[in-house]
C-alpha cells in the first residue's frame, strides 16, 4: 500500500511540475489577438455594437468582455471566424435568424441632401446635391447610419433579396429523428 | 453483355445503387412531337455560367432559329427561337430551378408556320476546321444535355487546347423513368454517330467510346448497326447509378481516374451526352441551333407515358395535357430524373434546354418516410461512388460544423442522392450537402465582401483623414502667413518708433 | 412559398424497423433450438429480458418527453434483449434478465442518446455487467435437457426455477470453455480433461456443433446462428467483413497454437463453436451503431476482436472473452474509422488531388 501511495504521489508530483515548467517556458508574450481581431471585423465603424468603432469591439473581444456575436453588419461569416479565433462555443444557427440586410433609398422620399453618402462608411452610397441617391448593394455593410441621418426617412434596410443566383437549399429539419 | 464481363466492369465501378429503373413505363412508344403550345416561355439562362443577354424587342417578329439572347460571356451560351412568331413579352418568369424564383425570360406567341431562318451549311461538314465547327456549335447554344447544361463548345475548345485522345459519349441514361437518350439512339442512331464523328473532329479525339448501359439493348443493336464500318465504338457497361456520371464512366470504359481538383481533358478524354451529339449533328449538317429536345413524360399518375420532342420553353402543362393528362392527382412532379431532378411547384414551368424528363409521381412511388435516427449502418458510405463518409458528413452540418465535413470530403460531393436513395433512416443526406455547399460558398462571398467593404472603409478613413490634415495643413500655413505679416508690422512699427526715437535724441543733442 | 423537396424523389424499400425485424428473423431458428434445448426457464428468461427492455425503453423516452411508440416499434430495444437472452445461462433467475436488459437499455443505450448514439454494444455491455456483478449466477450452465424428455422441468418448476431460486440437478454442469479454464486452474491440461468434459456431457464434438451441451442460447444453436448470419449476408443487411474477419481472428492463432502444444490450447473447431463467438460474429460485431463505417474497418474490426477473444480465452481469467473483446474494440472504433476511410475518387489516401504524370495516364 505504501508503494502505491508513493508511486503515484511521485507521479502526481512529477506531471505537475512539468506542467508548471511548460507553462512558464511556453508562455505567450503580448497579445497580437487585438490586431487578428481587428482584421477580422468589418472596418465600418459603425458602431452598432456599443464601443467606439472596430478597433474598440476589438479590444473588447479579445478581453472576452463581448459576446462573438456583437457585429450585426458582420453577419454569420465574422460570428463564425471570430468563434474559431477566440475558442468560443457558438450556435450559428442562431446567429443566422439576424438575415443579412443592405440599405436602400426610396426614389420618392429622397431630396438628395447628399447627407447619407457623406455619413457612408464604404461609400456604397452614390450621389450628388438634388439628385436622387443609390446604394452599391455589394458595398453596403448595412450599418444603418444612413438611416440615422436621412431628414426624410428616405433610406432604410431591407433584407438583401434572394437572387437565382444567391439562393442555396435552406438546412433541412429532422422532425422525427431527435436523437 | 456476359456475367464474367459485366462482374468486371462492374468491379472498376464504385459504389453505386440499383434503383428500380421503371423504364419500361416510357421506354416503348416512338418519340412524338408535341403539337405548338400557344405560348413558348423562354428563360436566358438555361446553362451553365453568365446569362445570355436579350437582343430582342417586345413586339418583334422572330423566325425560328433567330437568336433571342446572345452569349453573355466566356462561359455562356446563346438562346434560340423555338419556332416562328411574336415577342408578346419579356419579364420573370417561374423558372425551372428548386428555389421557385422567377428568372428573365423571353415569351413567344407562335404564328403556327415554324419557318426557319436561313442557314448556310458546307456539303461536306468535314471540311470545316475543327475550330470552325467548336464556334458553329456554340452559336447554335449547344449545351451539355445530359443535364449538366456546360456550353460544349467551351468544353471542344478546352479539349483541343490541353490534346484529348479520347471521346466518351454518355450513353448511360441511369436515372430511373428516364428513357430519352433510349428512344433517341433507337430511332435516330445515324445522326448521332455523325454527331460523335464531328464532335471527335473537332475536339482532336482520335478514339471514340459509346458507353450504353446493359438494361438498353434495343438501343444497342441501333448504335451497333449505325456506327458498323466507322471509328465510333459501342461499349456496354452494367447497368447501375450513377454510372451516367461522366467520371464514373470514364473510369469503367478507360480504366483512368480524373484527379479531383483537375478535368477529364487533363487526362486525355472528353466526354459529352448522346444527346448532345444528336444536336451537334444537327447544328452543323443543318445549320439548326438547339431549339428543342426530347423530354421523357412518365410517373404514374401520367396516363401515356412516353417521350416527347419538345420546343423550349414548352410549359410542363402542355408536356401533361399532350401525354393524355393525369391519371390521379400527383403527389410530386419531378423536373429531370427522380435520383437528382428538381420537384416544380405547379405545371406552370417552361422546359428548358437542360430538362430530360417531366415526372408525376405518386406518393407510392416516392413515398413519403419520416426521418430517423441514423444507425450507422454505412449503407450510404457503400453507396457513395465518389468514397465519402455521407453519414459523418451529415452529423458535422447537423451540428454546424462545416469545416470538419469539408475535412471528410464535402466539396468532392457530386449530389448524386444515392446515400439518400439507400439510408434505411431516411435521413436527407444530399439536401444536407447542398445546404453546406450553398452556405460556404455564401460564407465564402461574404467574406471577400466583408474585404472588399474594409478596404472601402479604410481607404474611406484615410481620405477623411488626407482632407482634415490638408485642411489643417492649410490653416496652419494661413495662420502662418498673417503671423508673418503681423510680425513684420511689428518689427516696421518698431523700427518707426526706434528712428522716431533717435531721430528725438538727435534734436535733443 | 411552401418548400420544395430534395432530390431524391425515389427510395429504396427499407427502414430501420425492417432491418432490425430481419435481423431478429435470423435469430428465430437458433432461439427456438434454444427454448427446445433448455426448455421452459429459457423461455421464460427471454420473456423476462424483452418485456423489461420494452418497458425501460418506453419508461426513459417518457422521461425525456419524446414520443415512444415510433421508438418502440423500430425494434431495436427488442433486438437488444433478444441477444442479451441469448448470452445468458438458461436457468438464470429472472432478475438477472431484468437488470441486465435495464442495463442495457437505459445506461448502454439511453444515456448516450438513444439509438445510434451508444458507444458500446447494449447487449454485450450488460452481460459483461452481469459477469462482472454476479459471476455465480451467471456461471451456472445447465445440461441441456430437451423439452417433452423425461428429465425436463415442467413449466411449474420452471416458473420455479426462474422466479423462485430453485435449483435443479442438472445445474452444476460447465461451460466447455469454462471446464477447460478450471480444468488448467488445477493443473490438469486438455489431453486428459476435454475427454472427461465431453464424457460428463452428452458425446463428442459432433453433439457440441448440434449444441448439445451446456451453455447459453446463444451458444448451443452455433450453426443455426451461422445460417442465420448467411441468410443476413444474402439479404444485404450485414456484409461478410466483419464476421469472416472475426472468425479468422479466432481460428488463425487456435491453428497455430494448437499445432504447436496441444496439450495447452483448443483446437480450431471447439474455438469457433464454443461461447458466444457465432453469435458475436454475426449479430454482435455487426451491429452497425458500434462498429466501423468502412468495409475494410469492419474487416479490421472483426479480426482484432476474434484475436483478443482468443487472447483472452487462453491467457485470460475469464473461460470466456467475447464480450470483453467486443467492448474493447468498440472503444476502438472511432479510431479506425479515423484511420480507414474510402479513398475519394480522383484523390490519393492522404486525400491529395492525384497527379497527372504524362499525357493520358494518371498514376
Amino acid at each position: 500500500m505504501f508503494i502505491a501511495i508513493f508511486s503515484l504521489t511521485l507521479l502526481g508530483g512529477a506531471l505537475g511540475l512539468f506542467l508548471g515548467y511548460a507553462a512558464r517556458r511556453l508562455a505567450v508574450e503580448g497579445n497580437p489577438l487585438v490586431e487578428e481581431i481587428q482584421a477580422i471585423l468589418p472596418g465600418s465603424q459603425c458602431g452598432q455594437c456599443g464601443f467606439p468603432g472596430c478597433a474598440g469591439a476589438a479590444q473588447a473581444l479579445a478581453n472576452h468582455e463581448a459576446p462573438v456575436t456583437l457585429c450585426p453588419p458582420g453577419g454569420r461569416e465574422v460570428v463564425a471566424l471570430l468563434a474559431a479565433k477566440l475558442g468560443v462555443e457558438v450556435n450559428l444557427t442562431e446567429v443566422a435568424d439576424t438575415v443579412p440586410q443592405v440599405a436602400e433609398v426610396l426614389e420618392d422620399l429622397c431630396i438628395g441632401c447628399t447627407r447619407c453618402y457623406k455619413a457612408c462608411p464604404t461609400d456604397a452610397i452614390l450621389g450628388a446635391a438634388k439628385q436622387i441617391h443609390a446604394v452599391f448593394r455589394e458595398a453596403c455593410t448595412a450599418c444603418g447610419k444612413c438611416v440615422e441621418v436621412c431628414p426624410t426617412e428616405a433610406t432604410r434596410l431591407i433584407p438583401v433579396p434572394v437572387t437565382l443566383q444567391s439562393w442555396y437549399w435552406s438546412k433541412p429539419s429532422l422532425q422525427g429523428a431527435t436523437a | 453483355m456476359n456475367p464474367l464481363s459485366r462482374f468486371f466492369s462492374g468491379l472498376r465501378a464504385r459504389g453505386g445503387v440499383h434503383p428500380d429503373g421503371r423504364k419500361g413505363l416510357s421506354a416503348e412508344p416512338p418519340i412524338r412531337i408535341l403539337p405548338m403550345p400557344e405560348r413558348l416561355y423562354v428563360p436566358l439562362q438555361q446553362h451553365v455560367g453568365a446569362c445570355a443577354r436579350l437582343s430582342v424587342l417586345v413586339g418583334d417578329k422572330l423566325l425560328k432559329g433567330q437568336l433571342i439572347g446572345a452569349s453573355g460571356g466566356n462561359i455562356s451560351a446563346p438562346v434560340h427561337a423555338p419556332t416562328s412568331g411574336r415577342v408578346v413579352a419579356i419579364g420573370e418568369f417561374p423558372s425551372p430551378h428548386p428555389s421557385g424564383l422567377p428568372g428573365a425570360t423571353v415569351t413567344i406567341e407562335p404564328d403556327g408556320d415554324d419557318r426557319c431562318i436561313e442557314a448556310v451549311v458546307p456539303n461536306d461538314p468535314f471540311d470545316l476546321s475543327p475550330e470552325e465547327i467548336a464556334t458553329r456549335v456554340g452559336a447554335a447554344g449547344i449545351v451539355g444535355l445530359g443535364g449538366a447544361t456546360f456550353p460544349s463548345a467551351v468544353k471542344l475548345k478546352l479539349s483541343r487546347k490541353s490534346g484529348i485522345s479520347t471521346l466518351i459519349v454518355n450513353g448511360g441514361e441511369c436515372e430511373p423513368y428516364l428513357t430519352c437518350d433510349d428512344r433517341l439512339m433507337r430511332e435516330r442512331a445515324s445522326g448521332i454517330v455523325e454527331g460523335i464523328r464531328l464532335i471527335a473532329y473537332a475536339a482532336g479525339a482520335r478514339e471514340m467510346l459509346v458507353g450504353i448501359e446493359d438494361n438498353k439493348p434495343e438501343a444497342i443493336a441501333a448504335m451497333r448497326l449505325a456506327a458498323a464500318g466507322s471509328e465510333v465504338q459501342i461499349k456496354v457497361v452494367p447497368a447501375m447509378y450513377p454510372m451516367g456520371w461522366d467520371k464514373q464512366m470514364i473510369q469503367v470504359l478507360t480504366g483512368r481516374e480524373v484527379p479531383a481538383e483537375g478535368r477529364s481533358a487533363e487526362i486525355g478524354v472528353l466526354v459529352h451526352n448522346v444527346a448532345t451529339a444528336w444536336a451537334v449533328y444537327q447544328a452543323i449538317r443543318f445549320g439548326r441551333p438547339l431549339v428543342s429536345r426530347v423530354v421523357t413524360v412518365s410517373g404514374a399518375a401520367v396516363v401515356a407515358p412516353g417521350n416527347l420532342e419538345v420546343p423550349i420553353g414548352a410549359l410542363a402543362a402542355d408536356l401533361i395535357a399532350a401525354s393524355g393528362g393525369l391519371l390521379t392527382q400527383p403527389q410530386r412532379l419531378v423536373l429531370g430524373g427522380p435520383m437528382m431532378g428538381t420537384q416544380l411547384p405547379h405545371l406552370n414551368v417552361p422546359m428548358v434546354k437542360g430538362s430530360s424528363g417531366l415526372l408525376a409521381l405518386t406518393g407510392k412511388e416516392i413515398g413519403l418516410p419520416q426521418p430517423a435516427p441514423c444507425i450507422r449502418c454505412s449503407n450510404c458510405v457503400r453507396a457513395c461512388p465518389v468514397g465519402l463518409l455521407p453519414l459523418e458528413m451529415a452529423a458535422h452540418i447537423r451540428a454546424a460544423d462545416l469545416s470538419a465535413a469539408v475535412g471528410f470530403g464535402l466539396k468532392d460531393c457530386i449530389g448524386c442522392g444515392s446515400c439518400s436513395y439507400v439510408c434505411p433512416a431516411h435521413i436527407p443526406l444530399v439536401h444536407f450537402f447542398n445546404y453546406a455547399r450553398g452556405e460556404l460558398a455564401a460564407q465564402e462571398k461574404g467574406k471577400l465582401r466583408t474585404e472588399a467593404t474594409r478596404k472601402l472603409a479604410d481607404s474611406r478613413e484615410e481620405r477623411m483623414q488626407r482632407i482634415a490634415r490638408e485642411r489643417e495643413e492649410a490653416a496652419r500655413q494661413r495662420a502662418a502667413r498673417k503671423a508673418a505679416a503681423d510680425a513684420a508690422k511689428k518689427a516696421a512699427a518698431m523700427e518707426a518708433a526706434r528712428l522716431a526715437a533717435t531721430e528725438n535724441q538727435e534734436e535733443l543733442v | 412559398m411552401t418548400m420544395l423537396a430534395h432530390a431524391p424523389h425515389a427510395h429504396a424499400p427499407m427502414t430501420v424497423g425492417q432491418i432490425m425485424a430481419t435481423v431478429m428473423l435470423a435469430l428465430v431458428p437458433a432461439t427456438l433450438y434454444g427454448f427446445w434445448l433448455y426448455g421452459w426457464p429459457a423461455i421464460l428468461l427471454w420473456s423476462v429480458a424483452m418485456a423489461t427492455a420494452l418497458l425501460a425503453e418506453a419508461g426513459t423516452l417518457l422521461l425525456q418527453g419524446r414520443a415512444a411508440k415510433a421508438t418502440l416499434l423500430d425494434g431495436s430495444a427488442a433486438l437488444t434483449a433478444w441477444l442479451l437472452a441469448l448470452s445468458l445461462p438458461p436457468f438464470a433467475p429472472w432478475w438477472v434478465a431484468a437488470i441486465g436488459s435495464i442495463f442495457a437499455i437505459v445506461i448502454a443505450k439511453q444515456v448516450f442518446g438513444g439509438l445510434g448514439q451508444n458507444v458500446f454494444n447494449p447487449a454485450m455491455a450488460a452481460r459483461v455487467m452481469l459477469l462482472i456483478s454476479f459471476p455465480v449466477e451467471m456461471t451456472l450452465w445447465a445440461a441441456p435437457t430437451p423439452m417433452f424428455s423425461g428429465h425436463a422441468p415442467g413449466f411449474l418448476q420452471s416458473l420455479a426455477i426462474t422466479f423462485g431460486g430453485a435449483h435443479w440437478d442438472g445445474m452444476a454442469s460447465a461451460s466447455l470453455l469454462g471446464h477447460v479454464k478450471t480444468e488448467f486452474t488445477r493443473g490438469i491440461d486438455l489431453v486428459s480433461s476435454l475427454p472427461a468434459h465431453f464424457a460428463s456431457v452428452h458425446g463428442g464434438l459432433q453433439d457440441a456443433a448440434w449444441g448439445r451441451r451446456a451453455g447459453s442460447l446463444g451458444e448451443t444453436g452455433g450453426l443455426l446462428l451461422l445460417a442465420g448470419g448467411v441468410f443476413l449476408i444474402v439479404r444485404g443487411i450485414i456484409t461478410w467483413h466483419a464476421p469472416v474477419a472475426m472468425l479468422l481472428g479466432v481460428a488463425a492463432p487456435a491453428l497455430l497454437a494448437h499445432a504447436v502444444d496441444p496439450a495447452h490450447y483448443l483446437g480450431v473447431l471447439p474455438h469457433l463453436l464454443s461461447g458466444g463467438l457465432m453469435l458475436a460474429a454475426f449479430f454482435i460485431v455487426t451491429d452497425p451503431v458500434t462498429s466501423p463505417n468502412t468495409p475494410a474497418g469492419m474487416f479490421v474490426f472483426g479480426l482484432l476482436c476474434g484475436g483478443l477473444t482468443w487472447v483472452i480465452r487462453s491467457w485470460g481469467g475469464y473461460p470466456e472473452g467475447v464480450a470483453f473483446a467486443v467492448m474493447f474494440l468498440n472503444a476502438l472504433t472511432p479510431i479506425i474509422d479515423r484511420y480507414v476511410k474510402p479513398r475519394i475518387y480522383g484523390r490519393d489516401r492522404k486525400g491529395q488531388s492525384l497527379q497527372i504524370e504524362a499525357k493520358g495516364s494518371v498514376k
